[in-house]
């Protein structure tokens, strides 16, 4: 096993006058898993494409093994051994697994014919080093999100990766898939690669991750090893304030039931599901990706109604077979695909917040373009949305921000109940804070809760009481006091 | 302290983004105009006859039954849908005007009950297209078969004709005291109608949100089957009104009629900078495009050119409309907006330059042949 030393100093680039990155530093060394951390915005993904070579910094030297390298584009860097995976997987669905680790390498015989026994053979071999056990024939299509990423990982060893960047892997994965992932991982740390894993789940780099290295506003803030630091230590590191109290939940005095679902069936989806709201109390919904929960949101809120059950608001029986009718009630959900559900990407910020209400902003017929930004703009005032202005395209703005607008564009409907399906997916760590506290404040208003989470903390956290689905059924009600991360997750994988 | 600060500051303002001023002309209207301005002096110096106000206000009448069946073409193709139904509809129609006037019935009753049949065809193509959930392409592919049999069923070989010349004027009368075709008026009405509906109504912006990204507007609470149905439904009022216009201006209807019609409506569509996948367009963008089809054809027919020629630049021209925009994509360049912006500005200048000398070059010749002749 050879040592490789990735060594990157002070490294500086901006774009059109902005500093993305400014006088970064950052080492990485073979059998290590190290962890880059920032809020969004912060420089991660610039240095991130700076180590493939898909940006040259303005300044700043980077070294291999003592020796200074150049990195004009990711094919040189993928020469010295770099190799990334991002969020976004380049997956070619209608190929094969061997196919998709050799796409554009296959091995060739004399005449140039594919060797197709050497392929699959070395694709057998790479993944059983991997302790991975697949049917080297199947598309991609048919694979898991985690399971196409293992393939992503096998494609880079297979161009004998010694430096592999992994940007937020675990954030489409269930729990279990992370801890396959993780398996993986260490074996590639025991095998000597180096690894700059970018995660936003701050417990999962405890228990991965050797160093860490914080940026804040493109700046370099500190390299520590993670024996040495705590949650708060590194979240005060990332937004340069301590969030003393992660999660700021009021304690609110439950009303009464508004919300009551009983015996909710959708063929396939969810069985039995049955429980209720009250005004000011969060509800959080906890579970495995795929235990039915954004379905059962989803059959609440008319976009796929169920077959069986009955749903009453306020004591009343309500027939709801889509999302308008739904909003008449007073429901409004915030959507956990915020890309494809939430927003209407190439269009503003006005039009995205108005879109549900649009017909209060027509006299006679007219719409009145004014008054539509004047409520966008305070709308988004409210909701601290960080763009230039209200006719910025929803495309152009940050996770985060998006997630904002989503936000705003439901309150405005001034909703009863409140169905937020990962509210803080994806998002900076500020973002997630500023969330929560609405979250809360809504709830002291009286606002009825539903949340899905997939992220325990957040759940615990959150919620006043908590609801855990397995496959489609509930299979779990803790009160907050209750409540722990054991019991949840007993619940949700119901191991027993 | 400073993160604090920065993040009270950085906030949202209600005044439109400050785009560079020369990015306004970069819209694709203002390259129609350009291409307008552009056939008007080519042809003005070519013919005569081409300036002249009596010729160009017959000339216009020829489109403006195409012109009826665009608007609504341009709201179904915002949508990301097409109709591909318009012109089998206007045959349809036609004909069960013809059917019922050779019968005996009054043409005007004849007429309203036309327009009624072109709401029910309309009404079925968007019903079928929201029900079934199948592309608004297939379900209008077969219509545009069956509205067409339709037709050929009421009429057979004979053609109707011997309208009144009170109904005939829809189709070749002009505003007394003036050359104006009442078929133009008509439409420009019509346009600025439409016009103001896509932009200035909630029912608008739902279009272009639906062709931008149609499940978030089903998750914004707005009914998208409603909305198909109403624009197939107009479609087929508009594709009706364009048959009665049609079938007045010929005097008479055979149930071919206006056959072939529906490939112009979507090409001066998708001209007029309607984005095929949807989202994309403006209605004035549709109707420069038709001006700018007709006044192609119009003087490319003063210069003698055989039809199937005039299709062939027709047809070069809406194929450089859906190059033009795309290019810096197939360049592959996207990695600044000030390269993407320069070579948009360079591949308009180089399109208008070529277009030009290809024209000139073309049309000088084809008259000196002539002279020769």
């Amino acid at each position: 096993m050879n040592e490789n030393t990735l060594r990157m100093t002070n490294i500086s680039k901006s774009f059109a006058g902005v500093h993305a990155l400014h006088g970064v530093q950052l080492e990485l060394h073979s059998g290590e898993v190290h962890a880059l951390l920032g809020e969004n915005g912060a420089g991660k993904s610039t240095l991130v494409k700076v180590i493939t070579g898909v940006h040259q910094p303005d300044t700043g030297e980077i070294y291999l093994n003592d020796q200074r390298i150049h990195l004009g584009d990711p094919r040189e860097a993928a020469a010295q051994g770099i190799s990334a995976i991002y969020q976004e997987l380049s997956i070619f669905p209608d190929l094969d697994i061997a196919e998709n680790i050799f796409v554009g390498r296959r091995p060739t015989r004399a005449g140039g014919l594919v060797d197709w026994r050497r392929m699959y053979r070395e694709a057998e071999a790479l993944l059983s080093s991997l302790g991975i056990h697949l049917n080297l024939k199947t598309k991609a299509r048919y694979l898991s999100i985690a399971q196409q990423q293992m393939i992503e990982i096998a494609r880079a060893l297979s161009v004998n990766a010694r430096i592999l960047v992994m940007d937020e892997p675990t954030s489409a994965l269930t729990l279990n898939e992370v801890a396959d992932l993780f398996r993986i991982v260490r074996r590639l740390r025991e095998a000597g690669t180096a690894i700059l894993f970018i995660s936003h789940r701050l417990e999962e780099l405890f228990e991965i991750a050797d160093k860490v290295t914080v940026l804040r506003d493109g700046g370099y803030v500190d390299t520590r090893s993670m024996d040495g630091v705590t949650q708060e230590d590194l979240i005060r590191m990332m937004v340069g304030r301590t969030i003393k109290d992660m999660f700021p939940k009021k304690e609110v005095e439950a009303g009464e039931v508004i919300l009551r679902v009983k015996n909710l069936t959708r063929k396939g989806s969810f069985k039995d599901v049955s429980f209720e709201l009250r005004k000011g109390e969060i509800l959080g919904m906890a579970g495995l990706v795929g235990a039915g929960r954004t379905e059962v949101s989803q059959a609440i809120f008319g976009v796929a109604p169920a077959d069986e059950g009955t749903i009453e608001i306020e004591g009343q029986s309500v027939h709801i077979t889509n999302p308008g009718q739904a909003m008449q009630h007073g429901l409004a959900l915030v959507p956990e695909d915020r890309q494809h559900h939430g927003l209407v990407l190439p269009m503003d910020i006005t039009d995205n917040i108005t879109l549900p209400r649009l017909t209060h902003f027509t006299s006679r017929g007219w719409l009145n373009v004014k008054d539509a930004h004047g409520a966008a703009y305070q709308a988004a005032t409210q909701m601290q949305v960080k763009a230039t202005t209200v006719w910025q395209k929803a495309r152009e703005l940050s996770g985060g921000n998006q997630q904002k607008v989503v936000l705003a564009k439901w309150l405005s409907t001034n909703p009863r109940i409140l169905i937020l399906d990962e509210p803080t997916r994806g998002i900076d760590i500020g973002t997630k804070a500023e969330v929560h506290h609405l979250m809360s404040d809504l709830a002291a208003q009286g606002i009825a809760i539903l949340m899905i989470s997939s992220e325990l903390p957040e759940v615990l956290g959150m919620s006043d009481r908590i609801l855990v689905m397995h496959e489609g059924q509930v299979t779990g009600l803790f009160s907050r006091s209750e409540a722990t991360q054991e019991k949840i997750m007993l619940a949700a994988t119901q191991a027993v | 302290m400073t993160t604090s600060e920065k993040s009270a500051s950085a906030f949202i303002s209600l005044a439109p983004l400050r785009r560079p001023f020369l990015s306004k002309f970069l819209r694709w209207e203002w390259f129609l105009v350009a291409l307008i301005a552009l056939v008007v002096i080519v042809n003005s110096r070519l013919s005569p006859y081409f300036l002249d106000v009596q010729n160009l206000f017959r000339a216009s009448s020829d489109f403006m039954e195409m012109g009826l069946m665009m608007l609504p073409m341009v709201l179904i193709i915002l949508t990301g849908n097409v109709d591909l139904a318009v012109a089998s509809t206007l045959g349809m129609t036609a004909s069960f005007m013809g059917l019922l006037f050779n019968n005996g019935l009054n043409i005007w009753l004849a007429a309203g009950a036309a327009l009624l049949l072109g709401v029910a065809a309309g009404f079925l193509n968007g019903y079928l297209i929201s029900r079934l959930k199948v592309p608004a392409l297939v379900i209008t592919l077969g219509t545009y078969a069956f509205y067409r049999g339709m037709a050929y069923v009421m009429l057979g070989d004979q053609a109707a004709r011997g309208y009144p010349a009170s109904f005939t004027y829809i189709g070749q009368g002009t505003i007394p005291g003036t050359p104006i075709p009442f078929s133009m008026v008509l439409f420009l009405v019509m346009a600025v109608i439409f016009g103001l509906v896509l932009h200035k109504t909630a029912f608008g912006r739902y279009l272009y949100a639906i062709g931008n990204n149609q499940e978030a507007v089903i998750y914004s609470g707005i009914s998208v089957p409603r909305v198909k149905v109403i624009i197939f439904l107009v479609s087929g009022l508009m594709s009706s009104l364009a048959g009665l216009v049609l079938a007045a201006r010929f005097g008479s209807t055979r149930p071919d009629i206006g056959g072939g019609l529906e490939l112009a409506v979507i090409t001066a569509t998708v001209l007029g900078g309607v984005d095929i996948n949807g989202g994309k367009g403006s209605m004035i963008g549709a109707v420069l495009a038709l001006l700018l089809v007709g006044l192609m054809r119009f003087g490319m027919g003063l210069m003698n050119i055989q039809g199937q020629v005039q299709s062939i630049a027709i047809g070069l021209m809406l194929i450089l409309s859906i190059l033009l925009p795309n290019l810096p994509q197939i360049f592959g360049d996207q990695r600044s907006r000030w390269n993407r912006r320069t070579l948009m500005l360079l591949a308009v200048a180089a399109i208008v330059v070529i277009a030009f000398v290809w024209f000139f070059s073309w049309s000088r010749a084809t008259v000196f042949a002539l002279q020769g002749a």
